[in-house]
């Protein structure tokens, strides 16, 4: 279990907050939809800081402008991956953007083991860090 | 209109003013290519405003106080920068409470500069044309930098753009602070505050402008510690996570070397102050491209030229200049704070450094339409007596793309940093969500922020321990243009 307040990962923008009702994220998908940006649905079991590339729940809903049948599909995933991390991440296609816009998690096992430091002493008095999922200590389909 | 002498009466040895040896055209349009200057003129008092136009212009470009035959040896027409333009500033001069200033427009031949260097923009620009006896003050307010000019820099060595993804932070201002004493912890001190703040829920901890090597903690004990912390942190939290490590010295190789032990300890980012001069600036950011660092700059010393508003150089230029060189942080003012910025003047600095094209803006002291040929983006940074009650003005006038550094406001929380840290962090997500959801959040700031108390002790903390601190003060450097409506036929 994580010690931090809330004993979770924080990233994404509303992670300390409590977690967001469907009316909630349907706020946030239309605020997205409104900018002109596309949907994307991602999840994962290894919530490493650098672990970029979550699976992808279907391409960025680039048509899909309805935010009633985006929630349709975020608990769709949430249905099929209830004990995975999931995000909802809103890509901006604005000429000197091109990135995402917005990234919020919305769905989270029940218990979040964290990761720990792993420290590898070097010369001097130098240390080469490594931050390492103990979730990832199981196979890919076994985790949580 | 000129006044140009032509032919053998203008190479009479002799003095000649500025106008008749060609620095002063009316009638000049700039070229798309031309490097464009701003400048505020307090003339000495009976000197013509036009003379004195054509003397800075003179005087910037290549000009010097008497005639010169060896002009005739070069295209001397093309190398003369002109005034083209000059004009009474808004609310000054007769009638007013203000000496006559004026605003005077200078074109410039993109060949008298070098390529890519700052340093010989500026000797030129701001060089000795500072010191000329027939002003009484001149201020550079602007200028305008042609595309071909801006692709011979760099450009900030992440950009906004590449460091959000770096940091896979999206949607929501930065949240920092800067560690507090900013003298006198002994390294392992200093690590523990980097830990707190970062492991409460900032996203990055920073040196201060003046820590750099001294004897209560000298530097490699620092960056080893503060590793530490961020490493740690990173763990508790699962974000990416950093310490601005001020590698300012008294020498660039000094930089380097300590450029070179941050990387190898695996920090994400650097630091240094704009008091190193502009080739250092360029060198660190070149070095930082390379190296895959974020370049933070502290903006230490800015305040000597560009606060008062006769005088020096205006901070936007500072912000062009500083995008050019390859910062990809800069402090650009908090609007709330306690440090000088009016909010017009703050949104003009704000716009410069994050739009890919900044349109002109005589209300927010943007003078020319600004291309900005695709450079990246320098986020600004916001710090100096912020906290977090203030969360709604910050969004509102600042948006999103800022990194919010409250140092006092995280560290002297009553509760300890994390708890600061906690309290800035929901504040903040509080109302990017309520913003996100189309409230009028501005009003409601203080509603918002008191309903998040109710789950959150340590905003309500903050809250009743910060509230209600403001620091109004009247801002020095103002616009001279108001907008005023006209009504529509």
């Amino acid at each position: 279990m994580m010690t931090n307040l809330g004993n979770r990962i924080t990233q994404g923008q509303f992670s300390f907050l409590p977690p967001l009702t469907d009316e909630q994220i349907s706020a946030q998908i239309k605020y997205a939809l409104k900018n002109g940006w596309a949907i994307g649905i991602e999840y994962t079991d290894d919530p490493h800081p650098r672990n970029t590339y979550w699976e992808m729940f279907g391409n960025p809903m680039f048509d899909l402008k309805d935010p009633a049948g985006i929630l349709l599909e975020i608990n769709d995933c949430r249905k099929t991956y209830p004990n995975h991390y999931i995000r909802v991440t809103a890509f901006n296609s604005t000429r000197g953007v091109e990135s995402p816009a917005m990234s919020f998690i919305v769905n989270r096992p029940k218990k979040e083991p964290g990761f720990s430091v792993l420290r590898q002493e070097k010369e001097g008095r130098s240390i080469r860090y490594t931050i390492h999922s103990y979730a990832t200590d199981k196979p890919e389909s076994e985790r949580y | 209109m000129s006044e140009e002498l032509i032919g053998k009466e203008r190479y009479k040895p002799g003095v000649l003013s500025y106008k008749k040896m060609g620095y002063w055209d009316s009638d000049y349009v700039p070229k798309d290519t031309d490097i464009l200057a701003l400048f505020r003129i307090t003339p000495q008092p009976g000197v013509d405003h036009e003379e004195v136009a054509a003397a800075v212009a003179g005087e910037s470009s290549t000009a010097t106080w008497t005639v010169v035959w060896t002009d005739r040896l070069t295209a001397c027409e093309l190398y003369r920068a002109k005034a083209y333009r000059s004009e009474l500033v808004p609310n000054t001069g007769p009638g007013t409470k203000n000496e006559a200033q004026y605003f005077a427009y200078i074109a410039y031949d993109m060949d008298l500069f070098e390529p890519g260097s700052i340093a010989n923009l500026t000797a030129s620009i701001i060089g000795n044309v500072f010191g000329f006896k027939a002003l009484k003050a001149l201020r550079l307010e602007d200028m305008r930098l042609p595309v071909a000019y801006l692709k011979t820099f760099q450009g900030p060595a992440t950009g906004c753009v590449v460091e959000r993804e770096r940091l896979d932070k999206f949607g929501r201002p930065l949240l920092g602070a800067t560690t507090k004493p900013k003298l006198g912890l002994s390294g392992r001190n200093y690590g523990r505050v980097v830990y707190e703040g970062l492991k409460g829920g900032l996203d990055f901890m920073k040196d201060d402008e003046n820590i750099n090597s001294q004897p209560f903690m000298h530097w490699r004990d620092r960056y080893l510690y503060c590793m530490e912390a961020v490493n740690k942190a990173s763990a508790a939290t699962g974000e990416v996570k950093g310490h601005y490590l001020n590698v300012t010295a008294g020498t660039m190789e000094e930089m380097y070397e300590r450029a070179e032990f941050a990387k190898s300890l695996g920090s994400i980012i650097i630091m240094i102050d704009l008091v190193i001069g502009y080739t250092a600036i360029q060198s660190i950011a070149k070095w930082s491209r390379k190296n895959d660092m974020i370049l933070h700059l502290h903006r230490a010393g800015n305040s000597t030229y560009s606060r008062q508003k006769n005088h020096g150089m205006s901070f936007r230029v500072i912000c062009k200049w500083m995008r050019m060189a390859g910062v990809d942080h800069i402090h650009a003012g908090t609007v709330v704070g306690k440090l000088e910025g009016d909010p017009l003047m703050i949104k003009g600095f704000y716009d410069t450094l994050l739009t890919t094209h900044t349109p002109q803006s005589l209300e927010h002291g943007i003078f020319f339409d600004q291309d900005w040929a695709s450079m990246n983006k320098v986020i600004p940074v916001a710090s100096g007596g912020i906290h977090a009650g203030q969360m709604h003005q910050l969004l509102y006038y600042l948006g999103e793309d800022v990194i919010l550094q409250f140092g006092g406001g995280t560290i002297g929380h009553p509760m300890g940093i994390q708890a600061g840290a906690v309290a800035n962090r929901v504040a903040l997500e509080t109302m990017v969500l309520a913003r996100n959801e189309g409230r009028d959040y501005m009003r409601e700031g203080p509603e918002i922020l008191q309903a998040a108390a109710k789950w959150c002790t340590p905003l309500k903390q903050a809250l009743d321990t910060w509230g209600d601190i403001t620091f109004n003060y009247e801002s020095t450097d103002t616009a001279d243009f108001v907008p005023t409506t006209t009504a529509s036929a």
